[in-house]
């Protein structure tokens, strides 16, 4: 089907695409505590580019009726210049990414997991209201282009998160962690001794001082405060843009040299590793910051036809949408002292785990500012309790330059962001009273 | 989509639960990106698709799929999500009654979004753009054009059939200004049901967001802590959905005691003045519908009287579990989720101050205008402005750089101590909630006056 299309196309285009993406997913949802939902979806995807005069065109279909070639071909009338040509082939990879173990697992399985992770969080706090899912899934990726490239490959993805409150009168207490990977989950206790921990860490209140405060950021943190200005600063699009404050950087120093980043789709069994992109251009592993320099931005073929640079690899097609740059694990190196040597040395700090809506600001420009959803008061070298009605804001780009601290003991959050724990030695704290 | 009533409704015909529906629906959609003088990304976009959904003992099976399944295939289907509920069901499955109905309701926006051609909508973001780009100190802008339509089927065990259509049309406006390293940015999000006219004449909007992102650049930023603060009908529409309108979202709480005693009905969160409302049934809005995803008529639900906290917006699950009546509110995004508990078009009632009173008497304080974003925890909620101001004794004073506020959702109602007569419903952007984004909401407020509002700063 996918190939008739192709030549249906190829009649009219100079170049075209056939994309095709088929889902199954099955979760088990578990609400206050209890199995709620269990949910199956499957949805097929398929997806036409076509390059016409000069100009590209994207139509899509999920299951829709209509001519997907005529809709790509009338789109390109009004598409962007076309800045590249597809792969002429696209490599076979022995990354694996794939379990057939993980597509295995039973529903009754899931729903032990759930009940596990809740009964272990329940046994320590009793009263803890937990909300957690259970995940599996498998994707089978085909892409087929005009120029002769062929490809396609399976995924198998499985996770768990959970989230647990602790109502206190009109005080909510919010707890939580998630794991994911392309094996099945096999063992929930490093995640259920995580959010055991932020429970243990919250236990007592404690008033939060205001002004500028040494601030720790957990691996949680880091991704609350930075992730979107991360996922901004690097994307060939912002960059080519000049929307960048990074886009005339390259080669320069831009944070301190402590600082290390790079993006990495070839990690084995990583849930967003592959081993090309949505385009056919083999993953890689691409370094964004050397020790503090600027040393690379993410493309993909039309933002690195622009450029006059290569494609990364990274071009990802979130649902619906044309392929477009875009991290898939981003990673930020580590550095020699751990979150509890860092408490260690502080007189009075602020930990912060989780922030809540810290990216509505500036993005673009670094901002974040956000209410600590999940923080804890540090009081001579020792976490002394959770913080309220507390507000942090920085700007990503003053805070990752000298003085930052870069820690050890780096963890995935939300299998998209590996980091370890980041000190910032002054950050602008805000409280009520 | 040709699938008949009989079909679903032999689909469902002795189906061994407590309770089904299937949902189909059809849908199209275009869209237009520009990023700086050039189109980013032309598209267009159609599906098909369905769910299942099933009830037994208090568990729920769910099913989605693309395609219009052959009859036997639906049927599988069916008892797939039954065969899942019964695995899930460990109580006793409790739905509030609702009327049984039929009926076929089309909705003709005129002109409909989807048959003006793409070279016409091109045209018009075309003289967006070059208002923009030709804006001295603008780097980059990005316009974002959408517009969609759908078809839904819904028939369920109980024999109510349900036919609705809605279209959507969506424009998102950012304009980048840029020095050295310091960049700013200024937005315009703005909707309509389907009317594309509605957001054809943004001309004057477009070149105020190309000036204050420049301004912006040399605009200074405030020192954190609390103010009194004073926001506009757009940003104060954000508060009232983050603020306040998720919390009376009863699925947070239907299962949860401890958190029903602290929203019982009665309660008292804010001054007389203040009267919030949730109401699908207003004509012509974003957030407007006849019947929720679950077949149930909608009505205008009031949430606060008078201070009292008098409601709470349900689906039948909610409703029925905590002995109340369900209140039209059960939303999926598509098919491919299960509905669940969503507001509709949310605000609050006019009082009859104006602006000018507001302001009196502040020594100190912000104005804030137009929103970037909202979110909540439920006990804590954050927004952020897209323009703000100083408010220095009772007058608007400088510009300074957008701010990010934040309060407690159970105490920041009660600080509410001003409400103008300027009520103005805010059509742009989407509501998300878990992993269904975006939903077509509206909200709105007169200007109001929040004391003590926390807000980010140096």
């Amino acid at each position: 089907m996918i190939e008739s299309l192709l030549s249906r196309a190829k009649r009219e285009a100079q170049e075209a695409e056939v994309y095709e993406a088929t889902l199954e997913e099955t979760t088990a949802a578990f609400e206050t505590n209890r199995l709620k939902h269990l949910q199956t979806r499957s949805s097929h995807l398929l997806a036409l580019r076509v390059v016409k005069d000069g100009h590209t065109g994207h139509a899509l279909t999920m299951g829709g009726k209509g001519d997907l070639a005529a809709r790509a071909l009338e789109a390109s009338r009004f598409g962007p210049p076309t800045h590249f040509h597809f792969p002429q082939s696209i490599a076979s990879s022995s990354l694996p990414v794939y379990d057939p173990d993980g597509e295995r697992m039973g529903l009754e399985a899931m729903v032990g997991v759930g009940e596990e992770v809740i009964g272990r969080l329940l046994n320590h706090t009793p009263g803890l209201q937990c909300n957690a899912r259970v995940v599996r899934g498998s994707l089978h990726i085909r892409l087929l282009n005009s120029l002769g490239g062929e490809a396609s490959y399976r995924k198998s993805y499985s996770g768990v998160e959970v989230e647990g409150v602790l109502v206190r009168g009109t005080d909510m207490l919010f707890v939580g962690d998630s794991w994911s990977s392309c094996h099945p989950i096999k063992d929930i206790s490093a995640l259920a001794g995580e959010v055991i921990r932020q429970l243990e860490w919250a236990r007592q209140l404690a008033p939060c001082p205001r002004g500028p405060l040494p601030v720790i950021l957990s691996p949680r943190g880091v991704l609350s405060a930075f992730s979107q200005p991360l996922n901004l600063a690097f994307n060939g699009r912002v960059v080519l843009q000049g929307a960048s404050p990074l886009a005339q950087m390259r080669g320069e120093r831009a944070f301190s040299p402590a600082f290390d980043l790079w993006d990495d789709a070839t990690l084995p069994f990583q849930p967003h590793s592959r081993p090309w992109d949505d385009e056919g251009v083999p993953s890689r592993r691409v370094p964004l910051v050397e020790k503090g320099v600027v040393a690379g931005f993410l493309y993909d073929l039309q933002t690195a036809g622009q450029a006059g640079a290569e494609s990364t690899g990274s071009a990802t097609r979130s649902l619906g949408a044309p392929p477009s740059p875009s991290p898939s694990s981003l990673i930020i190196g580590e550095g020699t002292r751990t979150m509890e040597e860092m408490t260690k040395d502080l007189r009075e700090g602020l930990l912060v785990e989780q922030l809540l809506g810290a990216e509505q600001g500036n993005v673009l420009g670094g901002d974040f500012s956000g209410n600590v959803l999940l923080g804890y008061k540090i009081e001579g070298g020792e976490v002394v309790g959770r913080v309220k009605d507390t507000m942090v804001s920085g700007n990503m780009y003053s805070c990752l330059k000298e003085g930052v601290e870069v820690g050890r003991g780096a963890r995935w959050v939300d299998g998209a962001l590996y980091t370890p724990p980041i000190l910032l030695p002054s950050l602008s704290v805000s409280t009520r009273g | 989509m040709t699938a008949s009533r009989e079909l679903l409704e032999h689909a469902l015909k002795g189906v061994e639960a407590d309770y089904s529906e299937i949902r189909l629906e059809e849908a199209e959609a275009s869209n237009i990106r520009y990023r700086g003088q050039e189109v980013e990304e032309a598209g267009i976009s159609s599906s098909l698709g369905g769910n299942v959904r099933a009830l037994v003992k208090g568990g729920w099976g769910f099913v989605s799929f693309n395609d219009l399944p052959q009859p036997h295939e639906l049927r599988e289907k069916v008892d797939l999500a039954v065969r899942q509920a019964r695995l899930a069901g460990r109580e006793e499955s409790r739905l509030a009654p609702t009327p049984t109905v039929v009926e076929s309701l089309r909705e003709k926006p005129k002109p409909n979004p989807l048959t003006i051609p793409l070279a016409e909508k091109k045209a018009l973001l075309d003289q967006y753009k070059e208002i923009i780009m030709s804006t001295p100190g603008i780097t980059t802008s990005v316009i974002a054009y959408g517009d969609g339509w759908k078809r839904t089927v819904f028939a369920s065990s109980q024999g109510s059939y349900v036919e609705q259509a809605r279209s959507d049309v969506g424009l998102q406006v950012l304009a980048v200004a840029r020095d050295g390293g310091e960049v700013q940015q200024a937005s315009l999000s703005v909707g309509s049901r389907g009317d594309f006219l509605q957001i054809a004449h943004l001309h004057p909007q477009v070149r105020e967001i190309s000036r204050r992102a420049v301004e912006l650049l040399s605009a200074p930023r405030v020192k954190g802590g609390e103010y009194t603060v004073v926001l506009d009908p757009v940003l104060a529409g954000v508060f009232v959905h983050e603020a306040f309108g998720h919390l009376s979202e009863s699925d947070f709480l239907y299962e949860n005691p401890g958190l029903q005693e602290i929203m019982v009905l009665g309660k008292r969160f804010g001054e007389r003045i203040l009267n919030i409302v949730d109401d699908a049934t207003l004509p012509g809005l974003r957030g407007s519908y006849k019947y929720d995803d679950e077949g149930v008529p909608t009505r205008k639900n009031y949430l606060i009287r008078e201070g009292i906290l008098v409601g709470r917006l349900h689906s039948r699950e909610t409703a029925g579990k905590m002995g109340e009546s369900p209140s039209g509110n059960a939303r999926s995004a598509s098919y491919r989720f299960p509905p669940i508990v969503r507001m509709s078009n949310t605000f609050i009632e006019p009082d009859t101050a104006n602006l000018d009173d507001l302001l009196e008497g502040i020594e100190e304080g912000i104005y804030a205008r137009n929103w970037h974003g909202g979110t909540t925890s439920m006990e804590m909620f954050t927004f952020s402005a897209g323009e703000a101001f100083m408010i220095r004794n009772g007058k608007i004073a400088e510009p300074i750089r957008p701010v990010v506020l934040t309060g407690n959702v159970f105490a920041t109602l009660g600080l509410i101590d001003g409400i103008a007569r300027d009520l103005d419903m805010n059509q742009g952007g989407g509501c998300g909630k878990g992993d269904q984004y975006p939903l077509p909401v509206s909200n709105g407020s007169p200007h109001i006056r929040i004391r003590k509002c926390l807000v980010g700063g140096r």
